[in-house]
Parts: structure tokens; C-alpha cells; sequence
């Protein structure tokens, strides 16, 4: 057996790899190898870190230091330094943006102080396509407790207990979900994993699959024990291809160990997995249009009720449930539902991953308990705004939610407060926006997607968004009116009313949030042609006076 | 899988090689100094031989990592033992033997080897 003393952890995520982290693999061996330190040190390609803003990452263990963007030419330095002579390589260290100070350890940034990661727990930890690593941080010691020791009802409390809600964006309580699907009796029924994660900006879905996809596996296959089924499906869109690697990598470990298949734990219980590809749309990952796409239908959403739990995938009752939702659910078995519902609010409980984007220092994926305030992620984990510029807004739901400003920066976050705003927890994107951004523009970015992605079955969708978006354009074009802005809510909330699905029901959120916030920016717009962000071509650029 | 045990016993094995990656603070830590002078008196066989002793002998609350020049060049190999809530202990002249003994000796039953000391840690 080899006795390596070290162990260095490269990000192996899509956004580290697509900076040549494979290439800095490569360079590490090689260089290793010339230097005959080989059997001392081993690299290990990893999942996301979630620093992305700094990648490619290495950290390095027992050590805890954490290099930031690190080029294969470092590797060279790397190993003369820190594995042959010990010293840190000092200008690969992160500095602090807002301290302005080198941090060595990763357990001293501030990126991460504040992070509690349950979903995102094996992320940067073990190698994703070794299924040995996963079990050595106790992987399918749940599954094989629940099969061995508990029964259907009893694993379905636990999850009620726990207070889990779906992270997929409607918040719906998981062991709620389980109950209704294990109540309606069929001699099949369907897990389906939602990895369509159509939202633009999100990643929180696709890194989980790519760091820790044997967490999904595992999961399903105690839901399936649950509600009584035998097959599970994961939709995932063809766009993510690395996430399909290392989920088919994953899926074929585990049959060959016998943790998918028949009798698993010599119990009566079967259960296997299948990958569904989706095309990217956005409406598909509405859970009746997945369900149709799956059928090899079209990927329209249809009427509910009947909910998925009667009648879901082939018409018998089927469990639709996120990525995230689902790497919950091994820690919740094995540390138990107290522990997880010690976490969080009153009504959320655990943690939620968010996809830090737009004008922040620190873009990444970030893992907070529920009831984190907004400004804490922003200004701690998140190191501030950009360029030291002035927050304007935070955009959390992608295209179904809306904007939170600066005076609602102190409310602790979580499924209700985020509703009570006027915005919404979603997937769990979120974009950070500064002055220079236009809100106008914004809406009509989001409204220019749902126009895109709308399947075109309903009218209020297929033809309301249109027309919103073709308002907005008149808007950022110049020529808009006082009375366009009524004409935006009217139709706003009809749309929002009559809509056939979510993404109807919920796509005049982000023109109707920042009007109620920013109404003087739109007035801008209309009455004096004029674009304070100047942003918008063809309005001048001036910043109203006495104004904002 | 046929049974928890065979599970558990897979994950025995495998934790063994995560041991390295998954270190706390509450664990011993062992630091041998590899500057250069260190590394001329031989510190990179000495560290070698304890990693071996602590996977042999399955230590999972031990953890050794390599630092840099510890300052008294004289009596390289030079190895500090770190346990939590205790004085740091600083051994000189390691050799891959010495080395095996700390762990046998200091680590496993508290028995400091009072002849190798060459003073307290700073750290
Ligand atoms: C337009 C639209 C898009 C959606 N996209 C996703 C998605 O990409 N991923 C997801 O998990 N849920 C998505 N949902 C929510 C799903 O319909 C469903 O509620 C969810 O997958 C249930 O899982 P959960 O209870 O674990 O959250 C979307 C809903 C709508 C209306």
C-alpha cells in the first residue's frame, strides 16, 4: 500500500476544469514523479470548491492550505516548495479582498467561515468517480441502516421530522411528498431525480452531480424504499456533460458492489437507475413537462391535479424530487431529524446552496443555514461588492423571483421571508447588482428568456410574456409611456393568474418586483428619457437630481 | 452488498487512505522539519518511516505534515509532537528508528523520550 503523506485536492469541477485544472493534474504528476515523490504524494481530482471566482483551487492536506488560481506551471513550484521543502508557495495563497492579507488555511477565509455544508459536505473532499471514497465518509451507511432496520412508514417520519422542504424551488415538505406518493398503491411507481436546473446562473445542482454523485444514488434509493419503488430516473440535461460522466461512472460502481440492482443488503428490496437526457428547455424541469419528456412526449407541463404522487411517469405514481433535496437525505438518516432541524428557521430547516454571481468579489457556490441574512453572504462570504461600488439589488429565483435592495439586506433568509418581499428562494440563484445596472434592463433580460422558454401551450404565457417583453423593449428603447407602466401590471398579474404552470405563474416576478421597487428608475424611462445606470442605448445617461 | 458488515468493511479500509484528507484540529499532529539542512540529515526517510508506522499501526487520530525550517539546524532530523492541551515537544536527531519509537513510545502510551528532547516548541 502506498503511504502518502499528502494529499492534494484539485478541483475537478466544470468551471476549474474548463482552466485547464486536468492539465495542472497532469503537471503534478509529472512533476512528482520526476522528483520520485510519487508514493509520498497523491493528487486527487476532486468536486467544486465552490470558490470559483479563484479557480483552479488546490488544497492541500493534512496542511488545510488552500492555493488559488493555480496555472499547470505552477506545478513545477508546488512540488519544489511545499512537498520536498515544506514552505508555502506564497503568492499562490488567497488575499483577503477585504483585510488585504494572505489567508493560508482554508478553515481562516472568510469565503468559508460562515459556510455549514450538508449538501455540498463531500464537495472538494473525496474523488467522485471513486465509489471507495464515498463509502469512507460513511457513504450507504444510511441506505443499508434504513434497509436493514427500518421500515417504509418509519424512514418517511424521519424525513417529516427532519422538516426537509424541496429544494428544487417550491419548498414542498419532502416526507409529505414521500407519504402521498406511499399511499397511492400501484405495482409501480417512480423516483425521478429533477436535474434540469434550467435557471440561468445556477449551478448548485450540476456540482453536487459532479463532486458527489453517489449522495444522489444513495438517496433515491432510500426514497424508492419508501414510497415502493423499484426505478428511479434522473433528468439531466444533455448540456451537462461532465455531471453525466461522472453520474454513469457512479451508477455502474455501484451495481458492480450490488448498492444498485437486486436484494440489496440480502434484502427484498430492487432497485435501479436510469439516466433521461433532457435538451435544455427551461419549462422542462416543471415536474409534469419533465414527466412528459421522459415519455418521450413533448415537454409540455399539464393540469394539476392529478399531482405526480396519483399520476405521474407512465400514469402511476411517481416522486419528483431535487438534486439537492436528495444529498440531504443521507446525513438526515444517519445524524438523525433533530440534528437537521436544529439548523435553520422555525418553518426551513438545514441549509441552502446559492450560486453567488454578478457584481461580487467572491462568485461561487455557497452552503448557508437557512436564516442566513442576505448581507452576511454578500459582504462576508461574498467579499462585497465588486469595485467597491454601491449594491443596488440582489436578485434571488432567477426567472420566477424578484429583487431584495439594501433596506431588506438584514432579513434572515429563508422559503417565507423570501415570499414576504416579493421575491423567492428558487433554486437558489443569486445575483448581486450594483449601480451600473439598469433595472429595466434586468426585467427585460428575464422577461426575454421566459418569452424563449415558454412551451407556447397557454395563452397567458405563450402571448402575455411577449407582449411584456415587448413593452420593456419600448421602455429601454426610449420610448415608452407613464401608461406602459400600468399596461406592465395589469398584464403582470393576469399572466401571473391564468398561467397554466409555474413558469407562467411566476415569469412577471421580476418586472413587477423591481417596478414596486424601483419605481423611479422606470419613471426615468418613460418621462424624462433618460437611463441613470446608462445602460440603456439611445436615452441619456444622466444621474436624476434629488433623486435615489 | 450482502450486509452492513461487508459495507463497514470496505469503509474501514478505505477511511485508512482518507485519514491524510479528512484531519481535524483535535488531532495529534506530528511536524518533521524538511528545510534543507533537515533534509540533508535525512528528514524526508524519517518522515517517511512514520507515516508507514502510523498505517500500520492504523493511528486514524494521527496526523504528520511536513514544515519548514524549525531553527535548531544542529540537531536535524528535527520532529515536533503537537497533542491537543499539551506542551509541544521537540525531539532531535530522528532517525527512521527513533521515529517509529516517538510513535510507539510517546504517541500510543504517553511515554515522553526524555533523551531525544532538545527543548520546547514555540508553536
Ligand atoms: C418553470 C419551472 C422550472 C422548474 N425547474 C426546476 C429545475 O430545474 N429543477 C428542479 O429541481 N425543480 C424545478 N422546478 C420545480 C419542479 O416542478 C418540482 O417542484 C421540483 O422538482 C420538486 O422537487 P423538490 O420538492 O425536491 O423541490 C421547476 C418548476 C417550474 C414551474
Amino acid at each position: 500500500m502506498k503511504n502518502s503523506r499528502l494529499h492534494m485536492l484539485v478541483c475537478g469541477g466544470t468551471g476549474c476544469e474548463s482552466q485547464d485544472s486536468n492539465k495542472l493534474v497532469n503537471a503534478l504528476n509529472l512533476v512528482l514523479d520526476k522528483y520520485g515523490y510519487k508514493d509520498e504524494v497523491e493528487v486527487i481530482k476532486t468536486g467544486c470548491f465552490g470558490f470559483c471566482e479563484k479557480g483552479p483551487i488546490i488544497k492541500v492536506q493534512p496542511d488545510d492550505i488552500f492555493y488559488v488560481e493555480v496555472k499547470p506551471k505552477d506545478a513545477k513550484r508546488i512540488v519544489e516548495e511545499h512537498v520536498i521543502k515544506g514552505r508555502k508557495v506564497e503568492d499562490l495563497l488567497y488575499n483577503e479582498p477585504v483585510k488585504k492579507e494572505k489567508v493560508e488555511r482554508q478553515h481562516d477565509m472568510s469565503f468559508y467561515k460562515k459556510q455549514v455544508r450538508i449538501a455540498l459536505r463531500n464537495c472538494g473532499l473525496i474523488n467522485p468517480e471513486n465509489i471507495e471514497e464515498y463509502i469512507a465518509v460513511d457513504g450507504y451507511l444510511a441506505l443499508g441502516n434504513v434497509l436493514t432496520t427500518m421500515t417504509p412508514m418509519e424512514v418517511i417520519e424521519l424525513v417529516k421530522e427532519s422538516g426537509l422542504r424541496g429544494r428544487g424551488g417550491g419548498g414542498f415538505p419532502t416526507g409529505y411528498k414521500w407519504e402521498l406518493t406511499y399511499q397511492n398503491k400501484n405495482d409501480l411507481k417512480f423516483i425521478i431525480c429533477n436535474a434540469d436546473e434550467g435557471d440561468p446562473g445556477a449551478f448548485m445542482d450540476r456540482s453536487i452531480l459532479e463532486g458527489d454523485p453517489h449522495s444522489v444514488l444513495e438517496a433515491m434509493a432510500i426514497a424508492g424504499y419508501a414510497i415502493g419503488a423499484e426505478k428511479g430516473y434522473i433528468y439531466i440535461r444533455a448540456e451537462y456533460p461532465l455531471a453525466i460522466h461522472r453520474l454513469n461512472i457512479a451508477i455502474s460502481q455501484a451495481r458492480e458492489l450490488g448498492l444498485l440492482g437486486t436484494r440489496l443488503f440480502d434484502t427484498d428490496f430492487n432497485f435501479d437507475i436510469e439516466l433521461k437526457y433532457g435538451a435544455g428547455a427551461f419549462v422542462c424541469g416543471e415536474e409534469t413537462a419533465l414527466i412528459n419528456s421522459v415519455e418521450g412526449g413533448r415537454g409540455e407541463p399539464n393540469a394539476k391535479p392529478p399531482f405526480p404522487a396519483e399520476s405521474g411517469l407512465w400514469n402511476r405514481p411517481s416522486c419528483v424530487n431535487n438534486v439537492e433535496t436528495f444529498a440531504n437525505i443521507p446525513p438526515i438518516i444517519l445524524k438523525g431529524p433533530k440534528w437537521f432541524s436544529g439548523i435553520g428557521t422555525e418553518k426551513s430547516k438545514g441549509t441552502k446552496v446559492f450560486a453567488l454571481a454578478g457584481k461580487v468579489n467572491n462568485v461561487g457556490l455557497v452552503e448557508v443555514p437557512m436564516g442566513t441574512k442576505l448581507r452576511d453572504i454578500i459582504y462576508e462570504i461574498g467579499g462585497g461588492v465588486r469595485d467597491n461600488l454601491k449594491l443596488k439589488a440582489v436578485q434571488t429565483g432567477g426567472p420566477s423571483g424578484g429583487c431584495i435592495t439594501e433596506e431588506e439586506l438584514d432579513i434572515p433568509i429563508d422559503y417565507d421571508s423570501l415570499k414576504s418581499i416579493g421575491s423567492m428562494m428558487g433554486s437558489g440563484g443569486m445575483i448581486v447588482m450594483d449601480e451600473k445596472d439598469c433595472m429595466v434592463n434586468i426585467s427585460k433580460f428575464y422577461l426575454e428568456f421566459t418569452e424563449e422558454e415558454s412551451c407556447g401551450k397557454c395563452t397567458p404565457c405563450r402571448i402575455g410574456n411577449k407582449r411584456l417583453h415587448e413593452i420593456l423593449t419600448k421602455i429601454t428603447n426610449g420610448e415608452g409611456t407613464e401608461e406602459d407602466l400600468e399596461r406592465l401590471v395589469t398584464l403582470g398579474d393576469m399572466i401571473k393568474d391564468s398561467s397554466l404552470c409555474g413558469l407562467g405563474q411566476t415569469s412577471p416576478n421580476p418586472v413587477l418586483s423591481t417596478l414596486k421597487h424601483f419605481r423611479e428608475e422606470y419613471l426615468e424611462h418613460v418621462v424624462n428619457k433618460n437611463c441613470p445606470a446608462g445602460v440603456c442605448k439611445g436615452l441619456s445617461k444622466k444621474k436624476p437630481v434629488n433623486k435615489q | 452488498m450482502k450486509s452492513l458488515e461487508e459495507l463497514k468493511a470496505i469503509r474501514e479500509k478505505a477511511m485508512k487512505k482518507l485519514n491524510v484528507r479528512t484531519a481535524g484540529e483535535e488531532e495529534i499532529k506530528i511536524l518533521v522539519g524538511m528545510g534543507t539542512c533537515g533534509i540533508s540529515a535525512g528528514a524526508r526517510e524519517t518522515l517517511t518511516a512514520m507515516v508507514e508506522e502510523i498505517n500500520n499501526r492504523n493511528l486514524q487520530n494521527v496526523v504528520i505534515s511536513q514544515v519548514g525550517c524549525l531553527g535548531n539546524c544542529f540537531g536535524e532530523p528535527i520532529v515536533q509532537v503537537n497533542i491537543p492541551n499539551q506542551k509541544s515537544i521537540l525531539y532531535g536527531k530522528v532517525t527512521p528508528a527513533k521515529g517509529k519509537k516517538i510513535i510507539e513510545k510517546h504517541i500510543l502510551n504517553g511515554e515522553i523520550l526524555e533523551d531525544l528532547i532538545i527543548g520546547e516548541a514555540f508553536h
